[in-house]
């Protein structure tokens, strides 16, 4: 199972391992991640699941669709290049070991 | 002495409202009391990702299995409370015993309204409102051919679109001339309208069912006999009033709370669904039943106890997925005086903006995300645009937004 470390606002660090396919949003609420809100359940709907994918990842991730990317532009905090939603990014063998950072708002 | 909050309900509105107490360091006893026996799961994926087989029972979790432990939160399940004695600060569950409180969380949000004919409760006709609900639809559509859809609202058509996907025969009856009529205007119906029927679905509006029999027949006040293997019903909600029956708190259209959730029993909170509250968004007392006004109720009942009141003053918002179509609701749009849209070059793709008085009060996006976004945020912050600003697609409305 792929590795996923997630970050949160004030340091701590979760390394949890996530079934293939499931999406990163998943993967926070269900390892207790804080600052992942996820309020529409990941149906791309309310930009709260919103990361920031560390720089070494960032070349591995697939493309963005327009969904997500216009969804981005409505983001509480401040969208970066890093910027990806959760829900649209699945654990995958590529991308073990992806570090994502947690916005301090959603 | 430390301080005991029970919360009665495990939706949205139970779960956050716990979260929020932990999160914002409430010391004292968390119990929430859940009368299903499934660990707290969100219910909007239920109609959507989950009969689909998209996500899997796991992935509609609130939380990890260890999170209530971790954070002292006790959560029983499969409790029923039977009643609540405000006066004593007690609630009674369904196997006799009392539990005290010091604060109280009502969170037991709406239950369907089921069809009735000849003062009978139709047989056979399945609803979806819970996890337990979604197991048993899910599976008696595996072998069903033909569906009949009671109800042309989300749910209703949430379950059609699945259905037809799964390459089933597919009617719906709306007693309406048109689709989600209570909350949406013309247009937005109409492109709705136009999917369904292009992808397969029979569409019989303005007509009403008469009788069921056996789940199977299907009786029209025009006369027409319909057959069918499965019958669903999505016919909107009620709140159930029975526990709060000669409780001492008040019940008028759901639980009557005050802008900080709090019946008129000053320890008792009411939230989600059940709580009639006044909305400064529609500028009425309403109900409302969606994800955004129990998490945000939960958050305004959390902080009156924790001692850091604020008024319930969020933007109400609203979705549905239907194929392709994503639609997204910011505001309350009942009784607008003006629609304006702002089309995007593509013909499925625009938001309609309604204003009051030259005043935005509400926005529907269709596949326009960023739209419903910045619609939020406008009405948050009560900037209006102007209507030529809003029918200009190549002004940027989150110029208006300064930080």
């Amino acid at each position: 199972m792929p590795k996923v470390i997630y970050i949160e606002t004030e340091g701590k660090k979760h390394e949890v391992d996530l079934p293939l396919g499931a999406t990163f949003m998943e993967g926070a609420v269900q390892n207790d991640v804080k600052g992942i809100v996820a309020e529409c359940g990941g149906s791309c709907m309310c930009a709260t699941c919103h990361v920031y994918v560390d720089d070494a990842f960032l070349e591995l991730l697939p493309e963005m669709e327009e969904e997500e990317d216009e969804m981005l532009e409505g983001a509480t905090a401040e969208r970066t290049p890093n910027s990806r939603l959760g829900c649209q990014v699945r654990a995958s063998k590529k991308l073990d070991g992806i570090i994502l950072r947690v916005p301090g708002e959603q | 002495m430390k301080k005991r909050v029970i919360i009665i309900g495990a939706g949205h509105g139970g779960v956050q409202a716990a979260s929020t107490l932990r999160e914002d360091g409430f010391e004292g006893e968390i119990i929430m009391i859940s009368d299903e026996s499934d660990a707290p799961y969100q219910k909007p994926p239920l109609s959507k990702g989950y009969l689909q087989g998209k996500q899997s029972a796991q992935a509609i979790l609130f939380r990890s299995a260890n999170y209530y432990n971790d954070n002292s939160i006790d959560l029983q399940l499969g409790v029923r409370v039977n009643a609540i004695h405000s006066k004593e600060n007690q609630i009674e569950l369904s196997d006799g015993s009392k539990l005290d409180y010091d604060y109280l969380i009502i969170a037991t949000g709406a239950c369907n309204r089921k069809l009735h004919f000849n003062g009978k409760k139709a047989e056979k006709v399945y609803y979806l409102r819970n996890f337990s609900d979604a197991k048993v639809i899910e599976e008696k559509l595996d072998p069903a051919k033909h569906i009949i859809i009671v109800g042309g609202g989300f749910i209703g058509l949430e379950l059609a679109a699945l259905a037809i996907e799964k390459g089933k025969k597919v009617t719906v009856i709306e007693t309406e001339d048109r689709l989600m009529k209570r909350v949406l205007p013309e247009a937005l119906s109409k492109v709705f309208y136009d999917t369904h029927k292009e992808k397969g679905i029979e569409m019989l509006l303005g007509v009403s069912v008469v009788d069921i029999i056996d789940g199977k027949m299907v009786t029209l006040n025009n006369g027409t006999i319909l057959k069918a293997d499965l019958v669903l019903a999505g016919i909107g909600v009620i709140v159930e009033t029975e526990l709060t029956e000669n409780s001492g708190i008040t019940i008028d259209n759901g639980i009557v709370v005050n802008s900080f959730q709090q019946t008129n029993v000053a320890n008792v909170y009411a939230i989600g669904d059940c709580a009639n509250h006044y909305n400064p968004f529609a500028k009425k007392n309403l109900r409302l039943e969606s994800v955004q006004n129990a998490v945000d109720q939960a958050k305004v009942a959390a902080a009156h106890i924790l001692g850091t009141p604020f008024e319930y003053n969020a933007v109400p918002w609203f979705w549905t997925n239907q194929y392709h179509l994503k639609l997204q609701m910011a505001g309350i749009s009942f009784g607008f005086e003006e629609a304006i849209i702002r089309q995007s070059p593509q013909p499925e793709r625009f938001s309609v903006y309604y204003f009051n008085d030259g005043k935005l009060i509400a926005v529907d996006s269709l596949n326009r995300p960023a739209d419903h976004l910045n619609a939020r945020k406008l009405l948050t912050a009560g900037i209006s645009p102007t209507k030529e600003q809003v029918q200009n697609f190549d002004f940027k409305l989150n110029e208006l937004l300064t930080d």
